[in-house]
């Protein structure tokens, strides 16, 4: 065990939040076609009550903070926050478009000890990322960010959010990543707007694309081990828990909420009206998310995917249920082995067992609705 | 023999869990966790303490260890420290200037 696994152990035995996640808005110079968030201000947390926030988080044990938006740059008391989360010993990181990068920001990020940047980047051609992002020129602008960034000496990641649009462009963007010297990530996953709107979901890649990525090996590594059959799950996995959501991570947002993860919209309680550490200890709906135990889901638990699957309690409760499968990783879990998952076996066999006729008065209900749907 | 100034870097992050201090430097991303001894120790390192008094005034006071050998422990532990840049050393006292230390002139 690694001396990070060995920690995030013990905070798990401790119970204390050793990640946070802040976002310090919403709002944003781009548009991108698959954001989850409203980019209006809607009464963000000021200077003074964010800072007050990260003195509670670090009394509470957060050592890491990602800093988050929308664009972290929109705000013009970035760097304050972000000097004062340093004096308070956290490990920044900054998720960033990069657009409002100079010379001089990034100076000041390297002063301040910033350990590492996440620039999102959705194509290595200027007409794919703008056309995502809706700003003209932004990919120009961004990879001007990355090159003085790395001229200081940051830590450089770039994340490649993947979705139909921008998927054969992949390869690009590795290149890009490795002409500028930085690292590279890409996720697949897209996730319903904050209001529950999932109209976005139409924007992630089929899953024969999934394939192609998990069965890629300069993506994953060892193709054969990546993708092998999941062993049976030993009863550590089924007492385990099924991410760190709300056990030591949690996200806060520039109003104020508090949720088990960014991508886990169940509201635990808000920093402006209670203190962190009374929400992150006593909060009904945390220390729910908390008691659900891997044996505890009634699909998954019976899944041969339980010992592997990245299954996010976040997506299975933007699905109805935190207790469910989130059918985004069944989808994941199935391409990466070819194996269908509990929950796909057993849509599949309520579709055949159910009445191949079904026939229902239309007392209740007029003949244009029928047609309707 | 010359004292030894110790100062904790600017350019890490830190927090104390459960007892262990957690250390990652923010320049190459090294991961360390100190014990409670070292923690104590690291506690400590304000700059302007000799590491000897350190030892002789936080260490040898709050944990049951000879006082000779806690100070080649904590030689051996600032040594490991300053090769990562970790904990900054000195012959004199240092004072903070911007945003990183220097060694305070007579």
């Amino acid at each position: 065990m690694s001396l990070l696994a060995e920690m995030n152990q013990k905070a798990l035995n401790l119970g204390l939040p050793i990640s946070v996640h802040l976002d310090i808005t919403y709002r944003c110079n781009e548009r991108c076609v698959h954001c989850y968030l409203d980019h209006d201000d809607h009464g963000e947390m000021t200077t003074a009550e964010i800072i007050n926030v990260l003195e509670q988080l670090a009394d509470a044990g957060v050592f890491f903070l990602s800093l988050s938006g929308g664009e972290v740059l929109m705000r013009r008391d970035f760097f304050e926050i972000v000097e004062r989360a340093r004096q308070l010993l956290f490990n920044v990181k900054v998720k960033t478009n990069g657009v409002m990068i100079h010379e001089k920001e990034a100076v000041r990020l390297r002063q301040l000890g910033v350990e590492q940047v996440q620039i999102s980047v959705y194509s290595h051609r200027p007409e794919v990322h703008d056309a995502i992002t809706k700003l003209p020129g932004s990919l120009k602008r961004t990879i001007r960010a990355i090159r003085f960034l790395k001229s200081q000496g940051l830590k450089v990641t770039l994340a490649n959010v993947l979705m139909a649009g921008n998927f054969s462009d992949q390869p690009g963007v590795i290149a890009l990543a490795r002409e500028l010297g930085v690292a590279y990530t890409l996720d697949p996953t897209i996730t319903p707007k904050m209001d529950g709107d999932r109209s976005i979901l139409a924007l992630r890649i089929p899953g024969t694309d999934l394939k192609q990525i998990f069965h890629n090996q300069e993506l994953v590594g060892n193709v054969e081990e990546f993708c092998a059959p999941p062993p049976p799950p030993g009863e550590d996995i089924m007492d385990g828990f099924p991410c760190s959501a709300g056990h030591t991570a949690c996200y806060i947002s520039p109003y104020g909420d508090v949720f088990p993860c960014v991508q886990f919209p169940l509201p635990s309680g808000n920093v402006r009206r209670q203190k962190f550490l009374d929400i992150w200890r006593h909060s009904p709906q945390l220390n729910e998310v908390r008691s659900i135990h891997t044996r505890d889901l009634p699909t998954c638990s019976t899944c041969a995917h339980v010992g592997t699957c990245t299954r996010c309690p976040g997506l299975a409760y933007m699905e109805g249920s935190m207790r469910g499968p989130s059918t985004a990783d069944c989808e994941k879990s199935f391409q990466r082995t070819g194996i269908p998952s509990a929950n796909m076996l057993r849509q599949t066999e309520a579709a055949y067992t159910g009445p191949l006729i079904q026939i229902q008065a239309l007392a209740n209900s007029s003949l244009d609705h029928a047609f309707s749907r | 023999m010359a004292e030894k100034y110790i100062a904790r870097s600017k350019a890490i992050a830190a927090r104390l869990v459960g007892g262990e201090m957690m250390v990652m430097s923010a320049a190459d991303s090294t991961f360390f966790t100190l014990n409670e001894v070292a923690s104590t120790i690291w506690q400590a390192a304000d700059g302007r303490t000799p590491l000897a008094e350190i030892v002789a005034g936080k260490v040898c006071q709050e944990f049951d260890v000879d006082p000779e050998q806690a100070q080649r422990g904590a030689d051996r532990f600032v040594d490991e420290l300053s090769q990562h840049g970790i904990l900054l050393v000195s012959e004199h006292p240092m004072i903070e200037k911007d945003s990183s230390l220097s060694p305070e002139r007579p």
